[in-house]
């Protein structure tokens, strides 16, 4: 990457614009492309091609079918436009649904060394020995998975963690069981398309009892043009289970925009755990808003169980628009629901994201922590919803939401929803927006730091609350990422 | 046919009979009014913006229209018990919809207060009307537009540049009427540069039988450093819907209160809408609702701040007991280039039976950095440890209800800037909460049993 700090002026000589574009300029780290042999089908979106991602697949007849409804529902819907995002109208037929790394026909086992040191140069070494211990990694390139690590050392404690693709052959029932029992293929548009044109993602199955001894995670990378990746991830644990899974993806720099509508779901049994954390840093477009990836996933839980616990821990920081709102369905009596967010918006880029707590079982608890942070002419809004139904007796939600202002250009705007059906639970809800305090800066400028690294501590500080609950090597990686996109973009 | 359909044909029919009794300035906005109507349908409940009332349902009953102006009887004497001790007021009331000044509305002849219906202001101010009236009033609000289709009458108050108006101007509104009636009221409040004025205005329903639809649109200009107090208190029935849009308007350096409180109610919606186009102006909006039996509030609010260094404060509190259902949705914006603006916006609430509902939405649309903006909500229950330290002090279970609760309306009612009506409204919702409040004491009917006591 180049040296960003080689761009800006010193301090004093800097004036607003001129720091508004370094922080434009900003490079994108990640922004490279692959020249790697890519099987794409034809663009367009049709029964046929539905079909054919499922025949290339190697899909059962469920599964089609399952892909059949979902598609013949998306055809009854509209785009929904209630976000707070310029969504252009996307041409659904000028995507192509599937795009594979080819593999050699002499070794189909093998890596393509050209997609391995792709991930070599993410950061995701696919050979297991160079990996850190303690992660098991699943690596997704466009439409599918190129490796898994660590599988059959998981499978000796009987956890599974492969793609969907092997779960669907290797382990039908499960998949079958699971599959739309969180999000159904009804439950909105990008779902409903999601449903029919899915390819690869994670299916991670933890027995009863297991405590998952490495952290999960799966890296999706984009590389094709003009595809989009839809992927699907499933997660159960089964009773006192515990799992902690991670995601992290990136995208090449293009001019046009790319669509990602993922599906997660979630499934929690008895006193089990789930500890679901992002680190999303999709290609944010350039300075003016071209290019990028459109990021509208759909992601819940079902806290299913007795005391079970969901945790969304979310940073975002790329995208050109996201809208996505990870939510928990709290049916289970005493279980709980997490809910932490940073997103950060620089240039052009739109994040419209937030969370549901459905909370339907007594005793059922919930905190959402969210802190936004805008920059440049971006727009960053909280959207969430707090609902109790009648019979959630003695329920508990927290929701704490700021927003942290760092241009005269930027918006950050919040849009909770609270419903309340019983006279037993207490909701609360705060939320502040303001600048970055000016006495803070001035402190730290009187004792000799800049104030662009007085602003990076700051917004670090005030990070912190969630950056805490990434796990180590996340964190890290998090607050970096952090600390890059807001260089130079001091107002 | 569809609820608005048959007003809209209503007026279709009886064009003449509506536009011969009303004043030329409401007439004219008619055009636009039945345009934007036009293949327009009014909110069903779930729609955005409108997630618990359904507005469709609410004017679904076929109403009657009072087109011909006919004067209604209503028992005048019954605003004795409306009346606040310690405040003289100047008052007039609507007899469902028709305008009737009461005994003390005679000002001093010099006094430059104007205080008149629409139908006056006519004859006597007529470019004052025709300059503000319809201004603010949004006609992409299907309900609004139909309010502006059908009022034929409607108060309007004018404040000279510099005059402060001593009296506190009272309007009674009184539904009585044997049929089903639909009473559309119509208000305009123009302050001028430096003007004061305190309105106090309070909804009550004479037939306890009733069913009745109060439509009303006011509209509040506060020019260059106005101060405005508009308090607006409902104690109706369960047979009445009211749906209010008031829109105010502030200009530089203005100060404006609105002040809404339900006490009893059928289905009531109130959207309060703000813009504040000044710099330095200052906005209070406060609210508070109290809800026993199938009372059904929901008050919308938006505060606009379109210029630089403009405060607002907002507060709603509501105690929703029994089957009630109480909504709230609040939404501040400040706009580009506006900075320095303090924007605050509370919303509290106590839910106080296992069947009673609560839906709040507060919202923050930020488009500058340099700002304080908040906002908090809650919806809980009483304090179980202050219950039972006044237990523990012999006050019954009831009364130390009642005492929490009534602490839990204070800010709201400390908010009001009128000492005696302060005093009032203590008295008021202390009768509320004990379940003796009747309707306006010894007016109409005194029947409370309909409104549950809150426990």
């Amino acid at each position: 990457m180049n040296n960003a700090q080689d761009k800006i002026p010193a301090p004093q000589q800097r004036d607003d614009e001129q720091i508004l574009q370094s922080a434009a300029q900003e490079e994108y780290k990640y922004g490279f492309v692959t020249d790697v042999d890519t099987h794409v089908i034809p663009k367009g979106l049709n029964e046929d091609v539905v079909r054919l991602i499922s025949r290339l697949k190697g899909e059962p007849e469920w599964l089609l079918d399952f892909r059949l409804k979902a598609y013949r529902y998306w055809l009854t819907l509209e785009m929904p436009t209630w976000g707070h995002v310029n969504l252009p109208p996307i041409d659904f037929q000028a995507i192509s649904y599937y795009a594979a790394p080819k593999k050699k026909e002499d070794a189909p086992k093998e890596i393509d060394p050209e997609v391995k040191k792709t991930f070599d140069k993410l950061g995701i070494p696919l050979e297991e020995q160079m990996r850190l211990s303690g992660m098991a990694v699943d690596a997704v390139m466009d439409s599918v998975s190129v490796r898994t690590t660590y599988r059959e050392k998981l499978a000796e404690l009987g956890v599974i963690f492969c793609s969907i693709s092997e779960a669907v052959k290797d382990y039908p029932d499960l998949v079958r069981k699971y599959l739309g029992s969180v999000v159904p293929y009804r439950d909105n548009f990008f779902a409903a398309l999601n449903s029919a044109v899915f390819s690869d993602g994670s299916f991670v199955y933890i027995p009863k009892g297991v405590r998952c001894p490495m952290e999960l995670s799966t890296y999706f990378r984009i590389n094709a043009a003009e595809t989009g990746q839809f992927e699907r991830t499933l997660i159960v644990a089964d009773d006192d289970a515990y799992v902690s899974y991670l995601e992290g993806c990136t995208a090449p720099m293009r001019d046009e925009n790319q669509l990602h509508a993922a599906i997660v779901e979630i499934v929690v049994e008895d006193r089990a755990e789930v500890k679901y954390s992002t680190v999303q840093n999709w290609y944010p477009g350039d300075k003016d808003g071209r290019g990028g990836i459109y990021n509208l996933v759909t992601k819940r839980g079902l806290c299913r169980g007795y005391r079970s616990k969901l945790s969304w821990t979310q940073v975002e920081t790329g995208s050109a628009i996201t809208w996505k709102y990870p939510s928990c369905v709290l049916r289970g009596d005493y279980s709980t629901g997490e809910f932490y967010s940073v997103a950060l918006t620089r240039n052009c880029q739109e994040a419209d994201t937030g969370t549901k707590m459905i909370h339907v079982g007594h005793h059922t608890s919930s905190t959402i922590v969210s802190k936004g942070i805008s920059a440049g002419r971006s727009q960053n809004s909280y959207r969430g919803m707090v609902k109790i139904a009648p019979n959630a007796a003695h329920s508990r939600n927290y929701t704490q939401c700021d927003s942290l202002l760092l241009t005269p250009t930027s918006g950050a705007h919040t849009f909770p929803v609270i419903e309340v059906h019983n006279d037993t639970s207490v909701v609360e809800h705060e939320a502040t927006t303001s600048k970055i305090n000016e006495d803070q800066i001035f402190y730290c400028n009187q004792r000799g730091i800049s104030t662009e690294d007085a602003v990076g501590l700051i917004v670090n500080g005030y990070a912190k609350e969630v950056m805490s609950k990434l796990p180590m090597e996340f964190a890290v990686e998090a607050q970096k990422l952090l600390s890059v996109s807001l260089e130079g973009s001091v107002g | 046919m569809s609820a608005l359909q048959q007003y809209i044909d209503l007026y279709n029919e009886h064009r003449q009979l509506v536009n011969g009794h009303a004043p030329q300035a409401l007439n004219d906005l008619r055009p636009a009014a039945l345009e934007a109507l036009q293949g327009a349908t009014l909110p069903a409940k779930g729609s955005e913006d409108y997630e618990a009332t359904d507005l469709d349902a609410i004017f679904a009953p076929d109403y009657g229209v009072n087109m011909n102006r006919i004067q209604f009887q209503a028992d005048q004497l019954a605003s004795f018990s409306c009346d606040v001790p310690n405040l003289s007021t100047c008052l007039y009331f609507f007899h469902n919809d028709i305008f009737v000044p009461g005994r003390t509305a005679r000002m001093n002849p010099d006094n430059p207060v104007v205080v008149e219906s629409m139908v006056e202001a006519q004859q006597r101010h007529p470019e004052l009307l025709k300059k503000y009236l319809g201004t603010l009033a949004d006609l992409s609000k299907p309900e609004v537009a139909l309010n502006t289709l059908l009022a034929q009458d409607g108060l309007f108050v004018y404040i000279p540049k510099g005059v402060t108006a001593e009296k506190t101007i009272q309007v009674v509104n009184i539904f009585n009427a044997s049929q089903p009636l639909m009473a559309v009221r119509r208000v305009l409040v123009v302050a001028d540069e430096d003007a004061h004025v305190r309105i106090l205005t309070c909804d009550h329903t004479q037939n306890p039988d009733g069913q009745y639809l109060s439509s009303q649109v006011i509209e509040i200009v506060a020019l260059k450093g106005a101060t405005v107090d508009y308090y607006d208190m409902e104690e109706s029935t369960s047979g009445t819907a009211r749906v209010s849009s008031l829109f105010v308007d502030q200009q530089e350096g203005s100060n404006v209160l609105v002040d809404g409180i339900t006490l009893l109610n059928g289905t009531t919606r109130n959207d309060f809408y703000v813009q504040v186009n000044g710099e330095n102006a200052e906005t209070h909006l406060l609210g508070m609702a109290i809800e026993g039996g199938t009372q059904h509030v929901d008050n919308h609010t938006y505060i606009g701040h379109n210029a630089p260094r403009c405060k607002s404060n907002e507060m709603f509190k509501y105690v929703v007991n029994d089957n009630a259902v109480g909504a709230f949705a609040g939404k501040i914006l400040v706009k580009p280039d506006c900075p320095r603006v303090e924007a605050y916006q509370g919303n509290r609430n106590i839910c106080a039976a296992p069947t009673a509902k609560m839906y709040t939405k507060p919202q923050l649309e930020i488009y500058t950095d340099d700002v304080k903006c908040s906002h908090g909500a809650a919806v809980g229950q009483l304090d179980d440890e202050a219950l039972f330290y006044m237990r523990t002090r012999g006050i019954s279970e009831d009364q130390a209800r009642h005492l929490l609760m009534q602490a839990f309306v204070a800010d709201v009612i400390e908010g009001v800037r009128l000492e005696a009506l302060k005093d009032r409204l203590y008295h008021l919702t202390e009768k509320r909460f004990s379940g003796t409040l009747s309707l306006c004491g010894v007016c109409g009917s005194t029947d409370c049993s309909k409104h549950d006591k809150i426990k």
